[in-house]
């Protein structure tokens, strides 16, 4: 642990982030979206774990795994609901390409 | 980490691999001659001596078999599937301990030991999954969706088994669960252990996580997606040869490896069924040449207690095959969902009331729990009954009298 | 030493699958490379001496969420080649001139905020000690978050009904 700094893990977090907001910008495929967004939750997962190894007291160290476990229950409940309502997008219209579901766009 | 660490380590994964692919034979030749024998036939019996060779000559057969390859099929992931089906299977059996030398058991004894079995048995519906995605076929398609959509329902039953083992014996580390059962049963009697289906909440635990193995490993009663007569043999239709003779591999590793948590945290593991061993009592009490002799059988007992284990449950499986008939798709994710996980659910709720007062309020929960059941049951049925009879009092009488009238 | 290594084997297959999860035409392959990029994360996170977040992680992501995404897009039958779609030819240098100008920024406070190494503790990545936090000063997230997945099954259920005419 202390042979490798926080500051690698840190940029590999910020990397890891950088290249889910690009694929969110990108991607038409909503689900491919989607991916990226968990993409950037796990970069932000991996941050708060960093940070949790060098705080000072075992309480916030502990708060860091703690806080990491509710964000991954979080994102299987999102991943639950978008997936859901994709689906349903994709009954209705036989396409979930993001450029042609614009309604509300116009 | 020194050399003889990694010595020792690449010694215990040796064992651990030797043991679970040298097994393969014994385990396909054993399942067909018991098959046989419950269903009054003999079995494999030409080659070798009583069929032994068989699965020799299945293994040259399949090695000699023209490959296939579907068209337009995506390549990289079609080669991929079988691996991904047989690499957890063969890998979640590390941190199983089949003996109390923690040199050469088990291969990494985590702190996170039994969570490492769930994570990687769970990856076990990637490779129907895949496989059946990428066959480019509408009948592989459904049967590794069907297939892949049973294993991630049944893992949360045995999940849930799972927690009630590791809550009875309050860690999570597998040498830890053994350990634990290896006190004197229920406290009070010295000579027995404490394995954990002498209890009431593990016993319904093992039932379940029982269940919930043949769910898993997709064998019957729980084989309609690899049945021949179902979906044309499924999400392997389009694998033949080397790929197919993985994805056999993989089901049969998986019984193993699953049988062994079943044994670890359910079974006592390695411990033997009476926690006195005469051997020893005659070495401390007498000498001489009782003491290299305990020290032989105490060396070797532990893993042969395991193995024995380990041979009755892949019985149990063979003979579970050999009896029960196939559940259909509908009444297996019901059996899942609705059924084993409120089981499970309960269970554990009446080991935390074991837990927090005692063992008299437990066994109480249970026999609320059993005869509120019965009852609702029972009442189902009846409720049914009384609507039929209803139904059978509404059939109209002149209708006779309309036809009587015509003829 | 060895850890150095690790840590750079592990970060550069989880930055080439992260890519690679962008880059792919096919949304199966993004997935399969998503679940090796979990793979990687979760061995980072055992260097971290998070254990119990590492294998939840594995059990959670790696072998739930994204078991669903493959179902989602097995259905949707989304892997086959007429169904693949091309990207926005025209607004990817904008993206990613967002996402350099993103990286940059975290990076910039990456060096601001790293000070004093103090003594990692091992136990605090313990599945004892992580739960003892969420039963007794985390029990309100716990219960906001449990309410959170009943609530989200039950809907996701609900909205992919067939509504039976």
């Amino acid at each position: 642990m202390t042979a490798v700094p926080m500051s690698a893990y840190l940029t590999l977090a910020a990397f890891l982030f950088a290249i889910g907001a690009a694929g969110v910008l990108i991607k038409r495929n909503p689900i491919v979206i989607f991916m990226c967004i968990e993409l950037m939750l796990n970069a932000v997962n991996l941050t708060f774990l960093t940070f949790a190894l060098h705080q000072p007291s075992l309480q916030a160290q502990v708060a860091g795994h703690v806080f990491v476990l509710f964000v991954i229950g979080v994102a299987a409940a999102e991943v639950a609901v978008g997936l859901g309502i994709i689906v349903v997008i994709f009954r209705l219209r036989e396409t979930i390409d993001v450029e042609s579901v614009n309604l509300l766009r116009e | 980490m020194t050399l003889s660490e990694l010595g020792w380590a690449l010694l215990r994964v040796a064992i651990v691999l030797g043991f679970l692919l040298g097994s393969l034979p014994l385990i396909i030749w054993f399942e067909r001659r018991a098959i046989a024998w419950f269903q009054d036939r003999i079995g494999p019996n030409r080659l070798g001596p009583f069929g032994l060779f068989q699965p020799i000559a299945d293994a040259v057969k399949l090695f000699f078999k023209e490959e296939i390859v579907p068209a337009e099929a995506d390549r990289l992931i079609w080669s991929l599937a079988p691996a991904l089906s047989l690499f957890p299977a063969l890998v979640a059996a590390a941190t199983i301990p089949w003996g109390p030398n923690r040199l050469l058991t088990p291969v990494a004894d985590v702190e996170i030991g039994i969570l490492y079995f769930l994570a990687m048995s769970s990856l076990a519906a990637y490779g129907v999954l895949l496989a059946g995605w990428s066959s480019n076929n509408k009948y592989s398609l459904l049967g590794g969706l069907r297939a892949s959509a049973q294993v991630i329902s049944y893992e949360l039953g045995m999940g849930l088994a799972l927690a009630t083992a590791i809550l009875a014996s309050g860690s999570l580390r597998m040498t830890e669960m053994v350990a634990v059962q290896a006190e004197p049963l229920w406290g009070v009697v010295p000579f027995l252990p404490n394995w954990l289906v002498f209890t009431p909440w593990g016993l319904v635990g093992a039932a379940l996580f029982f269940v919930c193995m043949l769910a898993e490993t997709n064998r019957a009663p729980f084989d309609l997606p690899e049945a021949e007569s179902e979906l044309v043999a499924g999400y392997q239709t389009e694998y033949s040869s080397m790929k197919f003779a993985a994805f056999f591999m993989g089901e049969y590793m998986a019984l193993l490896t699953i049988s062994g948590i079943m044994t670890t945290c359910f079974l006592g593991g390695y411990l033997a069924p009476v926690n006195w061993s005469p051997l020893q009592s005659l070495a401390e009490g007498v000498g001489g040449v009782f003491v290299p002799l305990a020290v032989l059988t105490g060396a070797l007992a532990p893993p042969f207690w395991f193995l024995l284990k380990l041979a009755a449950l892949v019985f149990a499986f063979v003979w579970v095959r050999a009896t029960l008939l196939r559940l259909r798709y509908d009444q297996l994710m019901n059996l899942g969902w609705r059924v084993l996980i409120p089981v499970g659910l309960v269970n554990l709720a009446l080991l935390t009331v074991y837990l927090l007062y005692g063992w008299l309020p437990a066994l109480a929960g249970y026999g609320l729990v059993t005869v509120l059941y019965v009852f609702w049951s029972g009442g189902r049925a009846r409720r049914v009954e009384r609507r039929q009879v209803l139904l059978y009092a509404e059939a109209r009488p002149y209708r006779r009298q309309q036809e009587v009238r015509h003829g | 030493m060895a850890e150095r290594l690790f840590f750079f084997l592990c970060a550069f297959v989880a930055i080439s699958t992260a890519v690679g999860v962008v880059a792919s035409r096919n949304p199966v392959r993004s997935a399969l490379l998503l679940v090796l990029n979990f793979f990687c994360l979760a061995m980072l996170y055992f260097t971290l001496t998070a254990q119990f977040v590492g294998i939840i992680q594995i059990i959670v992501y790696a072998g739930a969420i994204m078991v669903l995404f493959l179902f989602v897009i097995m259905l949707l039958n989304l892997g086959s080649p007429e169904a693949q779609m091309r990207e926005r030819e025209l607004r990817r240098p904008l993206a990613w001139l967002l996402a350099i100008g993103l990286f940059l920024v975290l990076v910039s406070q990456v060096f601001v905020v790293v000070g004093g190494q103090s003594q990692p503790r091992v136990e605090a990545g313990t599945a004892r000690v992580i739960g003892y936090a969420m039963f007794t000063q985390w029990s309100f997230p716990l219960l906001i978050v449990a309410v959170l997945l009943t609530v989200g099954v039950i809907g996701s259920i609900l909205l992919a009904r067939r509504r039976s005419a």
